[in-house]
């Protein structure tokens, strides 16, 4: 075949596909949101911004990824520059590590129900060790602070994985000759890690931070499985919208929401963490 | 470390950090283990110790539990379904992505930066969303509530992780291999299938198992795109209010177990798969 036409062939099934299961549908939930019956209107926006749960939906989502997402960040970093050191047992560690990437969102919330509901291991542990006379129901509306630990515990303990493979994979991409002239001149593990691993660590970094803020955005079977309706969020709403009120054209509102505020984010992270041109896909 | 030699308080110090390294790497690794563990407790325990108090730290080995999931109406079929929906997926998501993916590591060509744009773009959006439009969408062709509807948009979240990765596997086989095989009187399809395929297909199948993974997991388009044939994850998912809890324990073992399989089996490729799709 004519080696000209040869790439155009092969990117052909993908570009095809994704513009019937992308970029079409985009453009009918687009139009889905501004849209009210007759022509365009903004009807759809202003009934789900009104309703009285949005604000706290909108708060909850936000409020999460700020408190998720750094906690992330860190520990990851963490891990990542340990299992670098690390010269006996890294595979095994980094299989252990990397456990919560395969594991779903609803898995997780279900695991961490087991320790937070009320006959569960936490309550179990507290009598155990004489703290409570008997099981406290944690995951109530009187204990908002607790519903929310134990939403922001199953995340972190879940999306930290997908940070760690990214980070690491990037360490392992700096030449090791950088660390070998800083120990040459006295830098100490500290100063490597500033001056080295950090600046060099950017283009991961971004990926990692971008990937997971917008995931962070979509939380949704984590809050069903252990907050329920105690912890409304903006993707559990846009599903009430969809499957339980059957309103399409609020739900489609909702998702736009969702997406701006993820472009946003994207948007800001990409700026914040600027990586000179050509380092990047 | 940067060892002060005349200090004899140095060994003891450098003894201590590893102490408290080797305490931080147990630590961290009970902290991804042990809730895990305590799932399976309740998973192999009687449904009345699941729902009894105190909870033992120690699994009766008791299968009530997961019998009463498979003895559950509709469980079995939504397992079935889920393992049906994430192969087409897998087999999907590979065969349309990774011809993309060998065009973007062997070729350049006009339009390869809008290209990698679109890809990019279908990372960072909230995906699982276009199942709203896409309702609609399948009423009118007859995809509606079908495994195959399903698998579509499964293989849209899964695409542009097999065109990145399938991108950073055969950017990792030199380009000369295939044109040392020209050279010997191969075609560029005979130089693909002898020189490169074998080359590259365990790290093929650790894509594909990731590609499961994703559409295994995937729980909002599932719950809106299915109502009849529902996913593992779906069906749980409509039902936690209602369901007793050694249901909800057993259903979340089940749904932990291929993911503990399927890391151990791309363990491997995790690392050089994102190395250099993430560039």
């Amino acid at each position: 075949m004519n080696a000209r036409l040869l790439p155009y062939v092969l990117i052909l099934p993908v570009t095809l596909f994704l513009c019937l299961f992308f970029v079409y549908p985009f453009l009918l939930v687009s139009k889905q949101a501004f849209s009210t019956g007759e022509g365009f209107s903004l009807d759809n926006f202003r009934q789900v911004t009104s309703y009285w749960k949005f604000p706290i939906s909108l708060r909850n989502t936000l409020l999460l990824a700020a408190a998720v997402v750094p906690i992330q960040l860190a520990l990851a970093l963490l891990m990542a520059t340990m299992v670098n050191r690390m010269e006996k047992g890294r595979d095994l560690v980094l299989y252990v590590w990397t456990i919560p990437l395969g594991i779903s969102d609803l898995a997780a919330g279900i695991i961490w129900l087991a320790i937070f509901e009320q006959s569960g291991f936490l309550n179990s542990m507290m009598t155990g060790l004489g703290l409570i006379d008997k099981p406290v129901n944690l995951l109530t509306f009187q204990n908002p602070g607790i519903v929310f630990l134990a939403i922001m515990l199953a995340e972190i303990w879940r999306a930290t994985a997908i940070m760690l493979v990214i980070l690491v994979a990037g360490i392992g991409l700096i030449p090791k000759e950088y660390y070998e002239a800083a120990e040459v001149f006295g830098a100490s593990k500290w100063k490597q890690f500033l001056r080295i691993t950090l600046p060099l660590l950017r283009p991961s970094l971004q990926t990692a931070l971008v990937l997971r803020v917008i995931l962070a955005f979509e939380v949704f079977a984590v809050v069903a499985a252990l907050g329920g309706t105690l912890f409304p969020v903006l993707m559990g709403e846009t599903y009430t919208y969809q499957f339980d009120l059957l309103n399409s054209g609020a739900a489609a509102a909702m998702a736009l929401i969702i997406l701006a505020i993820s472009i946003a984010a994207t948007l800001v992270i990409l700026r914040v963490l600027r990586v000179p041109k050509g380092a990047t896909i | 470390m940067t060892a002060v030699a005349t200090d004899v308080a140095v060994p003891d110090t450098r003894r201590a950090g590893r102490l408290v390294y080797a305490a931080a790497v147990v630590l961290l690794c009970a902290w991804v283990l042990v809730p895990i563990y305590f799932l399976l407790i309740n998973t192999l325990s009687s449904p009345d110790t699941v729902n009894g108090f105190p909870k033992p730290f120690i699994p009766e080995f008791d299968l009530a539990s997961l019998q009463f999931f498979a003895g559950f109406a509709g469980m079995l079929t939504a397992l079935k379904n889920s393992v049906l929906v994430a192969g087409l997926t897998m087999v999907m998501s590979i065969l349309i992505g990774a011809p993309a993916g060998y065009a973007l590591s062997r070729f350049e060509f006009r339009g390869k930066e809008l290209f990698r744009l679109l890809i990019l773009l279908t990372r960072a959006f909230p995906l699982p969303l276009l199942a709203l439009p896409l309702a609609v969408m399948f009423i009118r062709t007859g995809l509606d509530d079908t495994v195959f509807g399903l698998a579509l948009v499964h293989t849209t979240l899964a695409i542009p992780f097999s065109v990145l990765i399938t991108y950073s596997l055969f950017s990792g086989i030199p380009l000369e291999l295939e044109e040392a095989a020209w050279t010997l009187g191969c075609t560029r399809l005979t130089a693909f299938t002898k020189v490169v395929l074998p080359l590259i297909l365990p790290g093929i199948t650790a894509s594909a198992i990731f590609a499961f993974v994703i559409s295994w997991n995937e729980v909002f388009a599932a719950a809106v795109l299915t109502i009849e044939n529902r996913t593992l994850t779906a069906f749980l998912l409509q039902n936690l209010d209602t369901s007793p809890l050694h249901l909800k324990f057993a259903g979340g073992f089940i749904l932990v177990v291929p993911a503990l399989v399927f890391i151990f089996a791309v363990r491997k490729y995790l690392f050089a798969m994102w190395g250099i799709a993430n560039r």
